[in-house]
């Protein structure tokens, strides 16, 4: 099964200043949310292939409606542990643009919760001490309903050279 | 249908083969400057751009372009010779042409670009013999000779018009000739059974002659012929003007005429059909022949689906109908194969500028050869490899050619040549570039390395390792980086693009005598026939052209060969992975292994792995570009179940396992 | 003297383009969608000219052409057909349809008068 947020917004639907339109998700029990015009689809867990000597990162890859696209896990990048899937996983469609070539890449993700509209003028930029992760993989944390929501850097996160450890093979001379 | 797209983006496919034209004709005028045909067309190429850019809104490229038609007008009509220089702007204003169409056009470097035009042309018309000459002068007495095809008249041709132009460009006198029009009782009022002479005192070319029987030229008889100035025709004699032909009366034809004459009459006819068939072709935008591929991939993924349902049922009618699916789908992959397939010569045609500006540059003569451009590759081959081989074709010219008095010194011809080549060998297409410059200095090539730490010193390497380290990032033998050489892409960006299409390299040379750098492309890149296996849990395609043979290792062998992994085939020693390992998998090896032995070239490697799964028909999928460092891995598939398989790099493997045996040997 | 034309071309901004070229210098234009109305319109009213597209949906120009000079009326008729320069193969099938000249798309208004003229002659 698959769904399709109809939250695209359109000319019409454009947002007072500082508020935009997301979709939040749950990794680890923390909330995340991403830009509902970067998702593509949500889809159920499908099977999927490892990449070997791939970075942790995205050890893996889909077949996305005859496409094969690379899957993301984003508790790599976080440094969370990487539990095994359970029946609310979802993986999460997005498109975005690396080294200047729109891709498309698959999500992990515990749990998909809704389209929500996030109200950036109540941000805070992530705190530069007294955090598990990487600042710079955090575009800002917003306060909602007296939690936090986490808006990662995808722009950081998947531009880094090194998204985490990665296994050096036997290269040749 | 033309009308469904844009006429905008229309006319920019129209411009860029025109530019393509014009450039070519101007290539080919710097060798032949008289050439009337290619001063033609050349003339008409620009003529057309600039009033089909007028027609869609370029005014600046129909203003500008005006300028370079006009120049050429006068060459075509012989008031200015096309020297050299000439040729030389106007080809930079071609440049800029392009730029005023694709936008980002420097507009003082237009106005520039006129000015220097307008001094050439000042200069070519100056040294024009008699280029003003007096009109009356300069008129030229010619004989028309012309029969219309039968059915002219019928098909809205009308010779009272052809005559009436002809009337416009000079003094005529008209002959009208009847001895083919039959009987009365035979005719047929729509044929055209006359002939005429006509003769004419003109100032304009034969083409303009030419021109009035633009229409039915390819059909009918003609003769143009340049007669004496005794012959032009008394200006205003009597006898026979256009008007008597007019007079509709072939009635009075004499009754001579017979069924051979009207033979002779239809032949032209004929002769113009049999020309007819000339290859017919449609184009297709790129991106449309892409989203095919696309679904003929997706099609035969689905129809390897529909093979393994139908093989494990019981049905005959579905087992029927699959092999029909099969058998209609692997026709239309070879004819999408086709489709995509694009003559080589596409690629080699814009070499001939480069080298003409680069005979420029550096000084050196250089004749550039051609062979085999319509050997047919990929499309995408040709895109990819587009500055690859301008990179090796500088490189050629830069450091392989000699000046010419480094070349006299040693007893060569002053002009270097520099050959392009292709040619289809097997599933490859080989792209080679040769010159005879002074050739790869093996020597300097290995102190360089040295030097740079791309080797150990004295270290042991094959005479094909020491040249194809040119290949390695960082490395140059220019003493000093030329302005040529310096920019654009190196030659490591030479050797990924080459291995990203799945090729190879090979390079020889002698030294004085030249190199040769061949460039090996499968032929086609979309759909490979692949061998699919297992891997521990995980399903992995080799490509079948690169599988020699496939043996068992049996549990005693592979015990035996532990640290040592080797493989005795037919008495020659082949290093071999295995998978399992090298996927670091963490799953027990199935009891009876199977050792699929690849290669590429002369150099081979086994790959252990755990089953062979049987043939697949593998729909190349790009790994993303959070993928793209994964060396192991050209690509990806998707089975005939839904999943995604792995498609192995073998080039990659049999380095490794090769680097590997160099080891073992280096330890004893 | 004004010569009466008919424009047989599926693309409506083309038959524009070719109504107001023709128009501007005197001579009065009828159109027709496709080859079917071109034909029809053809043999109903009078044409000194017949200027048609050759790729067409319901009846192509190779067509249509080759109908019309079946028709006693319209034989001898001249008809001109639009072609690109990439065409040749067409441009000779056109021909042995019966077409009488061609003029090559795109177009410029007074290529197309000057094609006209001739073809008409003056």
């Amino acid at each position: 099964m698959t769904t399709t947020p109809n939250a695209a917004p359109t000319a019409a639907q454009a947002h007072a200043e500082g508020e935009i339109e997301v979709l939040t998700f749950e990794l680890q029990g923390e909330i995340f949310a991403l830009e509902a015009t970067l998702v593509r689809e949500i889809l159920d867990m499908s099977p999927l292939t490892a990449v070997p000597g791939a970075q942790r990162f995205a050890s893996a890859v889909i077949n996305f409606r005859g496409k094969v696209i690379p899957l993301a896990d984003l508790r790599i990048a976080f440094g969370m542990p990487a539990e095994a899937a359970t029946i609310d996983s979802r993986i999460v469609v997005i498109e975005i643009v690396i080294d200047g070539t729109p891709t498309l890449v698959g999500l992990l993700t515990d749990r998909v919760h809704e389209v929500t509209t996030l109200d950036l003028s109540n941000s805070e930029p992530p705190p530069s001490i007294g955090m598990r992760w990487r600042p710079d993989y955090i575009r800002c944390l917003v306060k909602r309903s007296g939690q936090f929501v986490i808006l990662p850097s995808l722009d950081n996160i998947f531009a880094s050279p090194k998204r985490g450890s990665k296994p050096q093979l036997v290269t040749a001379a | 249908m033309s009308d469904s797209t844009d006429p905008i983006a229309i006319f920019r496919t129209e411009a860029d083969e025109l530019l393509e034209k014009i450039e070519q004709g101007l290539l080919d005028l710097s060798v032949d400057p008289e050439n009337k045909a290619i001063l033609n067309d050349t003339f008409r190429s620009l003529h057309t751009l600039k009033g089909s850019g007028a027609m869609f809104g370029f005014d600046a490229l129909a203003a500008f372009t005006h300028h370079c038609e006009n120049a050429f007008d006068r060459i075509r009509k012989g008031e200015i010779r096309a020297t050299e220089d000439l040729i030389s702007v106007v080809l930079a204003a071609k440049d800029h042409m392009r730029a005023l169409i694709e936008g980002g056009a420097d507009l003082a470097h237009g106005a520039g670009l006129l000015a220097r035009l307008e001094r050439e042309v000042a200069i070519a018309s100056g040294a024009a013999p008699a280029p003003e000459a007096p009109a009356a002068d300069a008129r030229v007495a010619w004989r028309i000779r012309f029969r219309l095809p039968l059915n002219a008249l019928a098909n809205g041709c009308n010779p009272l018009a052809l005559l009436a132009e002809m009337r416009d460009l000079g003094e005529v006198r008209v002959v009208a000739d009847a001895a083919a029009v039959p009987p009365l009782d035979s005719l047929e009022p729509t044929e055209c059974h006359l002939a005429w002479t006509v003769d004419i005192l003109t100032d304009k070319p034969r083409s303009a002659i030419e021109e009035v029987f633009i229409f039915v030229i390819d059909d009918m008889e003609l003769a143009i012929e340049q007669v004496a100035a005794g012959d032009r025709p008394a200006v205003a004699e009597p006898a026979a003007t256009a008007t008597s032909v007019a007079s509709p009366q072939p009635a009075q034809a004499a009754p001579a005429a017979t069924a051979s004459s009207q033979t002779t009459a239809a032949a032209p006819t004929g002769a113009g059909d049999a020309r007819a068939p000339a290859g017919e072709s449609v184009r297709v935008p790129a991106e449309r022949l892409d989203e095919l591929m696309d679904r003929v991939g997706e099609l035969v993924i689905a129809q390897s689906r529909l093979s393994q349902i139908a093989a494990s049922s019981l049905d005959l009618n579905l087992r029927a109908v699959s092999e029909d699916i099969e058998r209609l789908s692997n026709e239309l992959r070879n004819t999408m194969m086709v489709l995509r397939m694009v003559p080589v010569g596409t690629l080699f045609g814009r070499f001939r500028r480069l080298v003409h500006d680069l005979s420029r540059e550096t000084g050196k003569s250089i004749a550039l050869t051609t062979e085999g451009e319509s050997t047919e590759v990929d499309k995408t081959v040709v895109e990819r490899l587009a500055d690859p081989l301008v990179h090796l074709v500088r490189n050629a010219v830069d450091h392989g050619l000699e000046t010419p008095e480094q070349r006299a010194a040693a007893g060569k011809p002053e002009t270097g040549q520099v050959r392009l080549s292709a040619r289809q060998a097997g599933g490859e297409v080989v792209i080679s570039i040769s010159d005879d410059g002074r050739g790869i200095d093996r020597q300097r090539v290995r102190e360089k390395a040295e030097t740079q730490g791309l080797i150990v010193p004295g270290a042991k390497l094959s005479d094909q390792d020491v040249l194809q380290l040119i290949f390695q990032p960082g490395f140059s033998t220019a003493a000093a980086i030329t302005n040529l050489s310096g920019r654009g892409v190196g030659m490591d960006v030479v050797k990924r693009t080459v291995e990203a299409l799945r090729g190879s390299i090979d390079i020889a040379t002698d030294m004085g005598r030249g190199a040769d750098i061949s460039l090996r492309i499968p032929l086609t890149l979309a759909i490979i026939d692949g061998l699919l296996v297992r891997v521990g849990t995980g399903r992995y395609v080799i490509p079948l052209s690169a599988v020699e043979e496939c043996l068992e290792l049996s549990v005693e062998e592979d015990l035996r060969s532990r640290g040592r992994s080797f493989l005795s085939v037919r008495d020659a020693l082949v290093p071999y992975l295995r998978l399992r390992d090298v996927f670091a998998t963490g799953t027990e090896p199935d009891r009876y292994q199977k050792v699929v032995v690849v290669s590429t070239g002369s150099e081979r490697v086994g790959l252990v792995v755990d089953q062979i799964i049987g043939d697949h028909q593998t729909v190349i999928k790009a790994m993303s570009k959070l993928h793209e460092d994964v060396a192991m891995f050209s690509g990806a598939t998707i089975l005939g179940d839904g999943s995604v398989a792995l498609i192995l790099d073998v080039s990659h493997l049999v380095s490794v396992g090769q680097s590997q045996e160099a080891q073992l040997r280096a330890a004893g | 003297m004004s010569a009466s034309i008919l424009t047989v071309d599926d693309s409506q901004s083309l038959r524009v383009a070719v109504k107001i070229a023709l128009t501007s210098v005197g001579y009065s234009v009828t159109e027709a969608c496709d080859g079917a109305e071109g034909l029809h319109k053809a043999s109903e009213g009078s044409f000194d000219l017949i200027i048609t597209d050759l790729n067409m949906p319901v009846m192509d120009g190779l067509t249509m052409i080759e109908s019309m000079r079946k028709v006693p009326k319209l034989a001898g008729v001249p008809i001109i057909f639009l072609t690109t320069e990439s065409d040749a193969g067409m441009k000779q099938r056109a021909k042995t349809a019966g077409a009488t000249g061609w003029v090559t798309k795109p177009f410029q208004p007074e290529g197309l008068v000057k094609i006209v003229k001739k073809v008409l002659g003056k």
